[in-house]
């Protein structure tokens, strides 16, 4: 079964059709890419299923279970792991901080007022630090790191909460080309390792036909294909829409 | 400007220089302890604290009390309760005052007269008008020297009610001073002329008045005559709109404390004729007591005193003349003695009463007119305090055991 | 409908007469972002300057017109003086703390303006035109009113040329969108906020000269009309001069035709106004959301654990503190009951504001609700001292709850405005219930039980209590609570994205500094023996934003070092100088100066920094 199912999904904003009729699934460990043009309806899309958009129609199921208009952490909850276009981090606290309070939140331990934080899960937050190779940075702040670093701390603290799913909003956005591959390898090989499915939505076409094992292609709200790196290359209509908009692989 | 502490340590430094005087007598000072709101309201505390450096002067060249000389130690309460009783705790325990006087806002006042019941130490009011301050929440060691809102309406009520208007409005700032004033003039005014009707009221904030729509809306009730309460900024604006929009003209109006110099003199050739008030004509005293406190005055600080000033030097003749009787600043022998205590003040001959320690320090009553481009009083009368008390079983109900 | 016509043009009148404060306000804070205090201390300085060219000169109109110019100018010279010897320097520092410069100024130049202009309260004798009024609908209508009418729409017009067809316009309002942009495009940003506050200094200067006609220069109007131009700003949207003109015509013609109905609303009517935007608008009548300001996260410090000889300090600090009674007189004594009080609110509004990024004008309102709380119980229910102990945090975290409910929906300068409307309702509900709460004169002979009469018994008290709470509210920031709570501060969406439910915790921050601040009062109402309205004032509430900016926002030590630093300055100046206020305003703008950082939290960095090296 997959992981996530969504049906004919629809949003508009004043009259405006941004997302028209989308369908897909993601099944466990896969990892999928969401790219189109800009104004698809990429970042719609992606903010109807992280629950910071409500859609207008259509239906998305987690493990079969129905999160529609769910709220961002409720979507967390249900086992959705994000990252940020603009990375999110809690600069006031190390790194080290930044993935112990996911994992608090993960086990429930919020409303706790005694016991120091610091001695609560350090040693997981240290394992998912490791997984991403940020173990030697866990003491510095996170206001200060560089931005690959700040990615990848994004990364562990997404993978906090055991996700079965992963929604990452264009992962190497301000990333040097060289980084983004070994970002999104390294992302490949740990939800891989998990069976944890990833949705990203990416403009470097690099990484999404490096990467990606399967592709969704969207233009002005409506998905126009679907298929493999190969399919999709070959895919006229595709080349149309990003021939025709003046976009090539790698643009920026 | 004269600023005291400086004269009160020059004072300081010339009995110091005088050493040999002091010993002559045996004795240290008696100490007043003083706490007012010298920086929040300095309209009136500072003719106040004037007030009470000449008497302290005067005094002191006269002897003094009891063979000793007098210091008053003052403090600045910034107009907030809690740090009056502070420093009240620090007069009393630092200091060693011998007593607690002063203060202007009523809450402060009784702020402090409830320390000073807590630790039985003798505290005597100056300034504050609630007339909690002796009657409901009165006690063996609290005095209060001037008028008290009561006192201040009874006195007008004689002439309001001889303006014989059916219909009559209020203003007045809206906290308890200003309620009381309204209460009183209503209950007092209803006994004195039956069938007087009130039709309409306003409360502007203290400081805050929107002067124009509240003269609008008075003027919408269509009444006869006014009761105003408001003061200082609040009565120049008041003023100024009502002049303009011609709201006091052909009715009557009653102004509680109006005639005093200080609210009076900001509304210079503006002020209203023919307004009954209460107040301080300073220009135009003729009592020799009076006219000799002026002058002695105006030699020291080159002004007019203000009725602060009068309340202010009153304060401390009526605390000697308390020493004088109890014979002794002990606490217990003072709440004793000072009741019946009678003093001179600027206005003449006062006492403290020892039914309720209300002083029986008065205020003029008269009309307010125009001289010379200036605001004055005429027509004016003095009214002891003795004559706007309740009965005195009335004074003995509200008053606690 | 004759009176409601001459209403509606008197309230339109006093509209005018806000919006010229208040559009100065709102100029400066739209670009600068500064939360400039000291802008009523301008509007008084403009009375009084306006007062001393106007009664010299020729008493026609076009004299008059002259004098409010000239007067104008003046403030704003002194507005460029502010700006470049003082907040230029200050920019970088961490949010609001040009609030406490500009407090520190307005203590100043109370003092300045009474030995320059004395103590009595200067009117301006009118002439003729100015007296004269027109007869509209059969009622007089003042001309002077007539002109401010103009005048409102005037200034809102001649500042949309200024903005709209000025190249320097156009940069202000690219500054007030964006100003890091403004500085990336190599403008002199420093000449640009200069310029910006010069003029809203002359608004100001011009409001207080054309207050002069209705009524009166005097020492007690710069407070009066600060709290006011600050609502109007507010209500109308931070930085948007049109809504604050809408926000003042609102204000003016709701209270115009609000006292005839309530003739008592006057408390507090403008506050219930804001409160009713704000909950329906949160940012505002015309307000935008507030761009994410860029480069905050610098600002952010991290919460370290408190290092070995901090600790030994405080260690040391507490066994002085257990020690004083044996040394200290009752005085002294008293004045360290009050600072140890001081700590416990200042720790209180820290909790919220520092961790949980929410400051608050109106933390006055739980101090004196837990005050209130403790004098009801002791006169009401005849209850004893330790229940009234209990009663004091109880009443005001429960308010703190249903008040906070409204209140962390909203961010920054919009939710700390929310805060003093509430502080403000509640104040005019203590200060109007006269049969129960004694109004202003308050509620007398809360003492303490006669185990603790003996004042070292209730220091001992105090120390216990405001420790115990102060070191509870410090515990809790190393809990998961507190990170959570700091995750909503750094990042509101990511705290959402790992599963933190922010309005929640926002709101149990804000419950707990309630409680705690409550507790802090009913101890402050048995420390005093009597609990007035002044404790839920605006002056309460200012005081605990002063301690918590003075001692750092962003260190835990900051609250403490804060409110020891102020109480212990004030009650030291009260005793020994008339011009404390001059004093103490000048030892805040130096402190300001001399610690950017906030007391606590320069000495920090330095000593890391001393570390690190």
């Amino acid at each position: 079964m997959s992981v996530l199912a969504v049906a004919d999904l629809h949003k508009s904003f004043g009259g405006v059709r941004a997302v028209s009729g989308v369908s897909f699934a993601v099944a466990p460990g896969e990892m999928l890419a969401l790219i189109g043009p800009n104004g698809a309806g990429k970042s719609t899309c992606f903010n109807m299923l992280n629950g910071q958009l409500r859609p207008d129609g259509g239906r998305i199921a987690l493990d079969g279970q129905d999160i529609t208009g769910l709220a961002p952490r409720r979507v967390w909850r249900r086992g959705v792991g994000r990252t940020f276009q603009i990375t999110a981090t809690f600069a006031s606290m190390t790194v080290r901080e930044n993935v112990q309070v996911a994992l608090l939140s993960h086990h429930r331990r919020i409303w706790r007022f005694w016991q120091p934080t610091s001695a609560l899960f350090a040693a997981e937050a240290d394992a998912l630090l490791d997984q991403v190779g940020m173990e030697a940075q866990a003491d510095r702040a996170a206001g200060v790191l560089a931005y690959g670093d700040l990615k990848r701390l994004e990364l562990a603290v997404a993978l906090a909460n055991a996700p079965r799913l992963l929604l990452m909003d264009e992962p190497t956005a301000g990333m040097a080309p060289a980084e983004r591959v070994a970002l999104m390898q390294l992302t490949r090989d740990l939800t891989r390792r998990q069976h944890i499915a990833v949705l990203f939505t990416e403009h470097d076409m690099d990484v999404v036909f490096g990467v990606a094992d399967r592709i969704l292609v969207l233009n002005r709200g409506e998905l126009i294909a679907e298929g493999d790196a190969a399919a999709i290359r070959a895919d006229a209509r595709v080349r149309a829409v990003y021939l025709g908009s003046g976009a090539t692989s790698g643009g920026h | 400007m004269r600023i005291s502490r400086r004269t009160l340590i020059a004072g300081t430094a010339g009995m110091l220089a005088a050493p040999a005087i002091v010993r002559a007598q045996g004795s240290t000072p008696i100490r007043i302890g003083e706490i007012n709101s010298y920086t929040a309201i300095p309209a009136f505390t500072v003719p106040y604290r004037m007030g009470w450096q000449l008497a302290v002067e005067q005094v002191n060249a006269a002897g003094g009390v009891l063979g000793r000389k007098i210091e008053v130690i003052s403090r600045d309460d910034a107009g907030r309760p809690p740090d009056a009783i502070r420093l009240a705790g620090e007069l009393l325990n630092d200091q060693k005052v011998d007593l607690l006087s002063g203060t202007f806002l009523s809450n402060v006042g009784l702020a402090i007269s409830d320390f000073a019941k807590q630790n039985r130490k003798l505290f005597v009011a100056g300034e504050p008008l609630s007339d909690a301050l002796v009657w409901e929440n009165g006690h063996r060691y609290a005095f209060r020297l001037r008028p008290s809102t009561y006192m201040q309406a009874a006195m007008l009520v004689d002439d309001a009610a001889k303006l014989n208007a059916k219909r009559w409005v209020t203003v007045s700032p809206n906290y308890e001073y200003g309620q009381s004033v309204v209460k009183w003039f209503k209950q007092l005014l209803a006994a004195k002329q039956p069938g007087v009707e009130f039709v309409g009221e306003q409360w502007p904030a203290l400081g805050k008045i929107d002067a124009g729509a509240t003269v609008a809306a008075l003027a919408q009730a269509k009444p006869d005559a006014i009761l105003n309460a408001t003061f200082g900024p609040d009565l120049t604006n008041f003023v100024r709109q009502g002049n303009t929009r011609g709201l006091f003209e052909g009715r009557g109006v009653v102004s509680v404390l109006t005639g005093e110099p200080e609210y009076l003199e900001p509304l210079g050739d503006e002020t209203p004729e023919g307004w009954i008030v209460t107040g301080y004509p300073v220009d135009s005293v003729t009592d020799p007591t009076n006219k000799a406190f002026i002058e002695a005055y105006k030699a020291k600080f080159n002004e007019l005193p203000k009725m602060g000033s009068v309340v202010g030097h009153a304060l401390i003749t009526s605390i000697v003349a308390g020493i004088a009787k109890s014979g002794s600043v002990d606490t217990e022998k003072m709440a004793d003695g000072f009741p019946g205590a009678t003093f001179d003040t600027p206005f003449g001959k006062a006492n403290w009463r020892a039914l309720d320690h209300q002083g029986t320090l008065g205020t003029y009553v008269g009309k307010t007119a125009l001289k010379g481009g200036k605001g004055t009083m005429v027509d004016w009368r003095y009214v002891d305090g003795t004559d706007a008390l309740p009965p005195d079983d009335v004074v003995r109900k509200m008053r606690p055991a | 409908m004759d009176f409601v016509l001459v209403q509606l043009l008197t309230g339109l009148a006093a509209a005018s007469s806000l919006f010229l404060v208040a559009s100065g306000l709102t100029v400066i804070f739209g670009v600068t972002r500064v939360v400039n205090f000291s802008h009523g201390s301008l509007y008084m300085l403009g009375a009084y300057i306006g007062w001393s060219l106007l009664t010299r000169l020729p008493r026609e109109p076009e004299w008059f017109a002259l004098g409010v110019v000239a007067t104008a100018l003046a403030t704003g010279g002194i507005g460029v003086l502010l700006e470049t010897t003082l907040l230029r320097r200050i920019y970088r520092a961490p949010e609001l703390l040009q609030l406490l410069a500009t407090f520190g100024v307005v203590l100043m130049v109370q003092d300045i303006v009474l030995k320059l202009w004395g103590p009595a309260d200067l009117s301006l004798p009118r002439p003729r035109w100015l007296r004269s009024f027109v007869v509209i609908a059969g009622e007089r209508v003042p001309f002077f009113d007539l002109v401010l009418i103009g005048i409102g729409p005037l200034v809102l017009l001649a500042l949309w040329l200024l903005f709209t067809r000025t190249r320097w316009g156009t940069l202000v309002r690219a500054a007030t969108q964006d100003r890091d942009m403004v500085a990336a495009l190599g403008v002199d940003q420093r000449l640009l906020f200069t310029s910006v506050f010069a003029l809203g200094a002359a608004l100001a200067g011009m409001g207080g000269a054309l207050a002069l006609p209705d009524g009166s220069a005097n020492l007690q109007m710069d407070l009066t009309v600060i709290t006011d131009a600050f609502v109007v700003v507010v209500v109308g949207g931070l930085g948007s001069v049109a809504g604050a003109y809408l926000a003042s015509l609102l204000i003016a013609l709701l209270q115009a035709f609000g006292i005839v109905l309530l003739p008592k609303i006057t408390l507090v009517l403008v506050f219930a106004v804001m409160a009713v935007v704000l909950v329906l608008r949160p940012n505002g009548l015309l307000g935008r959301p507030p761009a994410e300001a860029r480069g905050e996260a610098h600002v952010l410090a991290l919460i370290r654990p408190a290092s070995r000889a901090l600790r030994l300090l405080g260690a040391a600090a507490l066994v002085a503190a257990l020690l004083a009674p044996l040394l200290a007189g009752p005085f002294l004594l008293s004045v360290l009951t009050e600072m140890l009080v001081a700590v416990l609110f200042a720790a209180s509004l820290h909790f919220m504001m520092g961790p949980g990024g929410m400051a608050s004008f109106g933390h006055a309102a739980w101090f004196g609700l837990g005050a209130y709380g403790a004098a009801f119980a002791a006169k009401f229910l005849l209850l004893p001292m330790p229940a009234g102990l209990v009663a004091a945090p109880l009443a005001a975290g429960a308010a703190a709850a249903l008040f906070g409910w409204f209140v962390v929906r909203l961010s920054g300068v919009y939710l700390a405005m929310l805060t003093l409307a509430f502080a403000q309702i509640v104040w005019a509900a203590m200060f109007q219930s006269v049969e129960i709460t004694g109004g202003d004169n308050g509620i007398l002979g809360v003492w303490p039980a006669a185990w603790a009469a003996d004042p070292r018994v209730f220091y001992w008290l105090t120390l216990a209590l405001c420790v115990a709470g102060t070191l509870l509210l410090r515990r809790m920031l190393y809990a998961p609570f507190g990170y959570a709570l700091r995750a909503a501060r750094d990042s509101a969406l990511r705290a959402e994205a790992v599963g933190l439910d922010t309005t929640r915790i926002r709101l149990a921050a804000f419950t707990l500094a309630g409680t705690a601040a409550g507790l802090a009062g009913g101890l402050s109402a048995y420390s005093n023996g009597s609990v007035f309205p002044t404790y839920i004032s605006i002056g309460r509430s200012v005081d605990a934003l002063v301690m918590v900016l003075l001692g750092g926002v962003q260190t835990i030590a900051g609250p403490v070092v804060g409110a020891l630093a102020y109480t212990g300055l004030f009650d030291a100046l009260l005793l020994v100088t008339d011009l404390w206020r001059l004093v103490l305003g000048a030892a805040i703008v130096v402190l300001v100066l001399a610690f950017p950082q906030g007391i606590a939290g320069t000495v920090q960095r330095l000593w890391l920094r001393g570390r690190e090296a």
